[in-house]
């Protein structure tokens, strides 16, 4: 057991942070402010183009082949220097990495980590939801094309998406389950429509609806076999439940540290129980980043993508509406008199943790069954 | 960085975790069997683990703080009544001291017990204690007194009983008028660092107990889930229930990459980080504690109010584990303390 970095890391450490001074874009809170979407893009490259994200994934597909626990240096880095988290799309590299084959990993894998192609995620419907297998947008087979009839929704970053990672029924006659196969969709087509959906803290730029009337898709753009669908989706939200692998833990950081300036700036200002609000806040952060160097550790002898990350979609979903529930104690009356105070928008936000990425009641029903080893109900 | 065991120390896990499965009390009856216990306590110093934390001939202790926070979460996991941490925290005074440690010693704290109780005299207060101490006979504890701009060690001759909550672990008070006898070979006066370094020890043992004790009160509530029954299922079929485990089983794992942390950090960062790391570990393991005991509790039903199951055997070991080293709140004020400038005397 060491927690120190090995040399290795330890310059990586030392020229992220050198980089990160001169490179901060210096953008709002994300999900707090439209402004932080629109230039998450430049974001994503300018990390991309230093050589800092990607860290762990092939080399061939524009990746460094590290350790996973670059990542960690990256995240506290990332946080300490109060920079955006990265880009949250390493659950899709694993969906893509361990069912594509390898003509659709070398066609897609370098445009999604370089960030130069954008990729939104089709799953949830406005009928499956937790019961995501339950889902009614068809592909059905025509030549060498799939045509896409349907509608998703609360899919993240839809307005900007150059591609959908799809999730549509090809089989009607087989069970729920067994009936799906998984697409990479061009986003721009006539058979596409997409319209965003306003968040309850205000935002217009994350969450989308998309309609897919008549779409076309290459059948060579299918991830997996026919029917494969349900396997890559629960491969592709086990890792989207990971700390580890979505970065949330350098938002978070982020938010606690500005926190604790500003209680710093004049403790008396604050009640005892707004400074013990933000000393919580610390205590789950921490263990967050602790609990996120343990997993990343474990992931050097292998990638599980077993049921390990509902406990950790859990106890991800804690910290953030903790620290959303501090940065609203701490701000007081402002957050009540000023409708775009930003620690209004990042408690709202927060509740969408519990829900984004399957449920918390779904994770703990996953807890329950699958690793505790209770009976199904 | 690599948080995962050396082939060392996940053999150390293994080890430990069979010694305490194998002698601890797998009921609330085996509490009184005096020859359990005692093979326990002797399997538990012939393994050498009460020296752990003595001085290796360089001034370091044998082993590092991971290597005792290994023995203490296994020895939490089986609610172990053995003194563990009570004799390896005065070993490693004694070693900051430069003093040969006295046999069977453990350290007195103050009534809050959140420190080494400060003593200038013969004690005059009954309620400074012996904590994690041998149960009955004598024993010694030593306390700190004041010189210069440091502390030299004395010590006193337990004589009460035991009578604490946890019922694994002794706490006895100190007698009052006792007379404090000096310690010869004391080489150098302790440090308020020296203090602090060894309250970060201080801190991860008493987390990764409380982890050991989440462990171990899960799996018998997990296994009741699944044998009760009641409407002619197993109630560990039903999500209300199946939900309280499962949030149990996070707290746990949250615990548990808290606590492995500050037991690193004993010997390899300075003390005031090492401390920090265990006041981290400490209020997240507190809180957690208490939620997964109590989980336990509620999921025993009418049975886990009653004496005879063992489950709150856990749930006040916990209450001591959590209060020894300062609890939640204590932690949370040390955090505001030194993270948010706010002064001690501010409400």
């Amino acid at each position: 057991m060491d927690f120190r970095d090995s040399p290795e890391e330890a310059a990586f450490r030392s020229r992220l942070r050198a980089w990160l001074a001169e490179n901060n874009p210096g953008l709002p809170v994300s999900s707090t402010d439209d402004e932080y979407w629109a230039r998450q893009a430049e974001w994503h490259t300018a990390l991309y183009d230093a050589g800092f994200f990607g860290l762990s994934w092939p080399s061939r597909f524009g990746g460094h082949d590290r350790p996973s626990v670059f990542d960690v240096i990256l995240d506290e880095e990332l946080a300490a220097a109060g920079a955006p988290p990265r880009p949250s799309l390493g659950y899709l590299v694993q969906g893509i990495t361990t069912h594509g084959s390898e003509a659709v990993q070398e066609r897609f894998l370098p445009g999604l980590i370089s960030g130069r192609e954008r990729w939104c995620q089709g799953f949830s419907e406005p009928d499956a939801g937790s019961d995501l297998a339950s889902l009614r947008t068809t592909a059905r087979r025509d030549g060498d094309e799939y045509v896409i009839d349907g509608y998703k929704i609360w899919t993240s970053y839809s307005d900007v998406a150059d591609w959908c990672f799809l999730l549509a029924r090809t089989d009607p006659d087989v069970p729920k389950h067994k009936g799906l196969s998984a697409f990479a969709v061009p986003m721009h087509q006539p058979g596409i429509q997409q319209r965003s959906l306003r968040m309850i803290n205000g935002i217009t730029k994350e969450f989308g609806q998309v309609t897919f009337d008549g779409a076309r898709v290459p059948a060579e753009n299918r991830i997996g076999e026919p029917g494969e669908g349900w396997r890559i989706a629960m491969t592709i939200v086990s890792h989207e439940r990971e700390p580890g692998e979505v970065g949330y833990v350098a938002r978070y950081a982020k938010t606690v540290k500005d926190l604790e300036a500003t209680v710093r700036a004049d403790p008396g200002a604050f009640r005892s129980d707004q400074r013990e609000a933000v000393a919580w806040a610390h205590v789950q952060a921490e263990m967050l980043r602790l609990h996120v160097r343990r997993r990343l550790s474990e992931r050097m002898e292998r990638v599980d993508h077993g049921p390990g990350g509902s406990i950790d979609k859990l106890l991800m979903t804690w910290v953030e509406q903790t620290v959303g529930a501090a940065a609203l104690s701490v701000a007081g009356p402002r957050a009540l008199l000023d409708g775009d105070d930003v620690a209004l928008k990042i408690y709202l936000y927060s509740r969408a943790q519990s829900v984004m990425g399957g449920t918390s009641q779904i994770q703990k029903n996953i807890v329950a069954t699958r690793i505790l080893g209770l009976p199904t109900g | 960085m690599d948080t995962r065991d050396t082939p060392e120390q996940a053999e150390l896990r293994r080890t430990a975790r069979r010694l305490a499965r194998d002698l601890g009390p797998r009921t609330v009856a085996d509490l009184d069997d005096d020859k359990r216990k005692q093979r326990l306590a002797e399997a538990v110093r012939d393994a050498g683990w009460l020296e752990l934390r003595q001085d290796g001939g360089d001034g370091a202790p044998l082993a590092g703080g991971v290597e005792a926070a290994i023995i203490a979460e296994a020895l939490g996991e089986a609610v172990a009544d053995v003194p563990f941490a009570g004799p390896l925290l005065a070993a490693d005074l004694a070693r900051r001291a430069g003093a040969r440690p006295l046999e069977g010693a453990v350290v007195a704290f103050s009534p809050d017990l959140i420190g080494a109780a400060v003593v200038s005299g013969p004690v005059t207060r009954s309620r400074v204690v012996a904590v994690d101490c041998a149960a009955a006979g004598p024993a010694s504890a030593y306390v700190l007194a004041p010189e210069g701009d440091g502390y030299r060690l004395a010590s006193l001759e337990l004589d009460g009983a035991s009578g604490g909550a946890d019922l694994t672990r002794a706490v006895r008070p100190l007698p009052v008028g006792a007379p404090l006898h000096p310690i010869p070979d004391q080489s150098r006066l302790l440090t308020g660092a020296d203090l602090e370094a060894w309250a970060a020890l201080g801190l991860a043992l008493a987390s990764a107990d409380l982890v050991g004790l989440m462990r171990g009160v899960l799996d018998l509530s997990v296994a009741y889930a699944q044998q009760r029954r009641q409407y002619g299922v197993p109630i560990g079929a039903f999500q209300a229930v199946q939900h309280l485990l499962a949030e149990a089983r996070c707290l746990l794992e949250g615990a548990f990459s808290a606590a492995l942390y500050p037991a690193w950090a004993v010997d390899q960062l300075p003390p005031q980080e090492a401390c920090a790391a265990g006041r981290v570990a400490k209020a997240y393991g507190a809180r957690a504690a208490r939620a997964v005991c109590e989980t336990a509790v509620q999921v025993h039903g009418g049975m886990g109010n009653t004496w005879d199951c063992i489950v709150h055997v856990h749930l006040r070991r916990a209450l001591l584990s959590s209060g020894w080293f300062g609890d939640d709140g204590e932690q949370l004020r040390q955090l505001q303390r030194t993270r948010l400038g706010v002064a001690d005397g501010l409400s």
